[in-house]
């Protein structure tokens, strides 16, 4: 059944949506799921506000005994100090920084574009590459731990240890970007690729055209647990030359040591995280105001 | 009437094609979008498993080139090694009681959050999504769990009497796997988590508006006849990441409760896997393991799509 209801916005308002006002909870319900909301909210955002609050520490309240929650006499110099430890390392740091983006976004966006366009070949055609999907949802059941001596074996055969390549190549085809684009392009009408492929689309235009755009929610998601896996992975043993490693490595240099470094260390890792909530927030806010029907409804 | 949708319909473009060559002609465009995941993924991640499966068979100290033993380690595994049970029955205890927990808790937020004001949703899955982006930040569970009076759960129980001496949450072998489990639910609004909220976002308002016409009268209808069933291919991605995130637990044990735990109380099969893969260099093992660990994932995952198949009946 094809019914057209093209650009049809949604209107939203606090907690009630547009058609749906006949499903009124009562005022009871409301505030009970706004209580439930705000305590796992508030258990969920803990370790985030620890972290932060740890991070603005000076080294005494750090192992003030019991340990407190709050701070007592926020300072900055484990900031500054983390600047300072930085500055000296051997390789300038803005070498990591340049790295650890370039990897990232070489990888991001190539694990949403790779993922996409096979997904789009296995969600709508029956190809002889069906087997694709089976394999790559049985493939995320394995675990990576034992895969890594492989990896480096194969990396090792094409000469690409201690190259940037050895980060990028083995990541560049995600299985579960594959799994995640899949379940949203199956659920994209048919009715839509036919009514493309009659105006003359071909399939490459069909897939830029019609489909990314009406999986849109699905591979934003793609694009926050993508970066934010890759932003937190270190050269491991795959690099060992200090100017192509990343931004963790660099950072892990300077914290690994005395105790004393313990406030650097987290100053580091609210810093590490920084980039990865700055990306959510801004795609989780492109997610919900793009949101309109795709046209055409099955 | 309400309206279903079916997802796994394809535009068939006459069936599979005899020859080759016509196949080419008519489908190049597609095998040439999705050529570089085909070839990226068996060279780097098909061939590594299928490697590391051969290499179960083996004895391989990464050294020396790996000597062929046929299913000997399997045999030691059964067998041989008490440490493994142990982990066995602790994975599969943490999977079957975390696993379905953290699937429902997963749904149940992101439908709840579905219903705020975008501005006020993409904040409050923002803070939801807090410990996942934080990645393995545990230590505040440490000072939550810590054995003497001071530890925050402790000092509470002291204060209004329900127990006189501190518990020793974390080195105790009846609450160690408590205490994992408790922590494992609270990271579990990951992956599968965002996929929901996504998917929450793309299921039709007008079947709502068809749904209300047919007397669909609560909440709940609504959630079961129209919401799950328009959500399936999300429900089932959520599933398998849901299981493989269960059966994997092995970072939170280690940070917790250490490495190894007291006993091996709190011991599970991926860190055993890294015990002999990172540690004992005895590769072939925990290969082996890996292979066992996945065959138990795939038991599940059919078991679960056979559930799944029957939401919304």
């Amino acid at each position: 059944m094809v019914r057209s209801n093209i650009a049809r916005k949604r209107h939203h308002s606090f907690l009630s949506r547009a058609g749906r006002k006949n499903q009124t909870r009562s005022v009871w319900g409301n505030l009970f799921i706004a209580m439930l909301l705000i305590i796992v909210g508030a258990f969920m955002a803990l370790p985030l506000v620890y972290a932060i609050l740890n991070s603005f520490k000076p080294i005494e309240e750090l192992f003030v005994y019991p340990p407190r929650f709050y701070v007592k006499r926020p300072v900055l110099s484990n900031y500054t100090m983390l600047f300072k430890l930085v500055n000296n390392l051997m390789v300038p740091f803005s070498r990591y920084i340049f790295n650890s983006v370039m990897v990232c976004i070489v990888l991001t966006v190539g694990q949403i574009l790779i993922a996409s366009a096979a997904a789009y070949t296995v969600s709508k055609y029956h190809t002889k590459l069906n087997w694709v999907f089976h394999v790559v949802v049985i493939a995320l059941l394995f675990n990576g731990t034992v895969l890594a001596i492989p990896q480096y074996i194969i990396l090792n055969s094409f000469r690409l240890i201690n190259t940037p390549f050895a980060y990028i190549l083995p990541s560049l085809a995600s299985a579960l970007g594959l799994f995640l684009m899949k379940q949203f392009i199956d659920q994209v009408p048919d009715a839509l690729l036919e009514a493309a492929k009659i105006d003359g689309a071909n399939h490459y235009q069909t897939f830029w055209r019609i489909i990314m755009p009406s999986v849109k929610p699905a591979w934003l998601t793609l694009l926050i647990f993508s970066f934010q896996a890759i932003w937190s992975k270190s050269g491991g043993s795959i690099i060992y030359n200090e100017e192509l490693k990343l931004l963790p490595d660099a950072i892990s240099q300077v914290i690994s040591g005395s105790l004393e470094r313990q406030g650097v260390s987290v100053a580091g890792s609210v810093l590490l995280i920084l980039p990865p909530i700055l990306l959510f927030v801004l795609s989780q806010s492109n997610v919900i105001e793009t949101m309109t029907s795709s046209g055409i409804k099955e | 009437m309400i309206m279903t949708k079916t997802n796994s319909k394809r535009i068939l473009r006459g069936g599979f094609v005899a020859s080759t060559k016509d196949d080419w002609r008519r489908n190049h465009q597609l095998y040439i979008l999705a050529a570089p995941f085909v070839v990226f993924f068996s060279l780097f991640t098909l061939l590594p498993i299928l490697m590391a499966v051969v290499l179960s068979f083996t004895n391989y100290n990464m050294l020396e080139f790996p000597a062929w033993q046929g299913i000997e380690n399997y045999i030691k595994m059964f067998f041989d090694d008490d440490v493994f049970q142990m982990a066995l029955l602790n994975t599969l205890k943490i999977a079957v009681i975390t696993g379905p927990l953290s699937y429902i808790f997963c749904f149940i937020m992101a439908w709840l959050i579905n219903e705020l004001s975008p501005k006020l949703r993409s904040f409050v899955t923002l803070v939801f999504y807090a410990p996942a982006l934080t990645g393995n930040i545990y230590f505040i569970w440490q000072y939550i769990f810590s054995g003497d009076q001071y530890g925050f759960l402790n000092n509470f129980l002291m204060q209004n009497g329900f127990v006189l001496e501190p518990i020793q949450w974390l080195t105790d072998s009846r609450y160690m796997l408590t205490v994992i489990m408790i922590v494992q639910l609270w990271a579990s609004l990951g992956i599968s988590f965002l996929s929901f909220i996504a998917g929450l976002q793309s299921v039709d308002v007008s079947m709502y508006e068809a749904a209300a016409i047919d007397g669909i009268r609560n909440r709940w209808q609504e959630m079961w006849y129209i919401t799950l069933p328009s959500m399936k291919p999300q429900l089932l991605f959520g599933a398998i990441m849901q299981i493989s995130g269960s059966f994997s637990v092995g970072d939170i044990s280690s940070s917790l409760v250490g490495f190894p735990s007291k006993g091996y109380a709190a011991h599970t099969i991926v860190l055993h896997i890294t015990d002999y893969g990172t540690i004992r260099y005895e590769m072939g093992y925990a290969c082996a393991l890996t292979v066992v660990l996945f065959l138990m994932m795939l038991l599940f995952k059919s078991v679960v799509s056979r559930i799944l198949a029957k939401v919304g009946e």
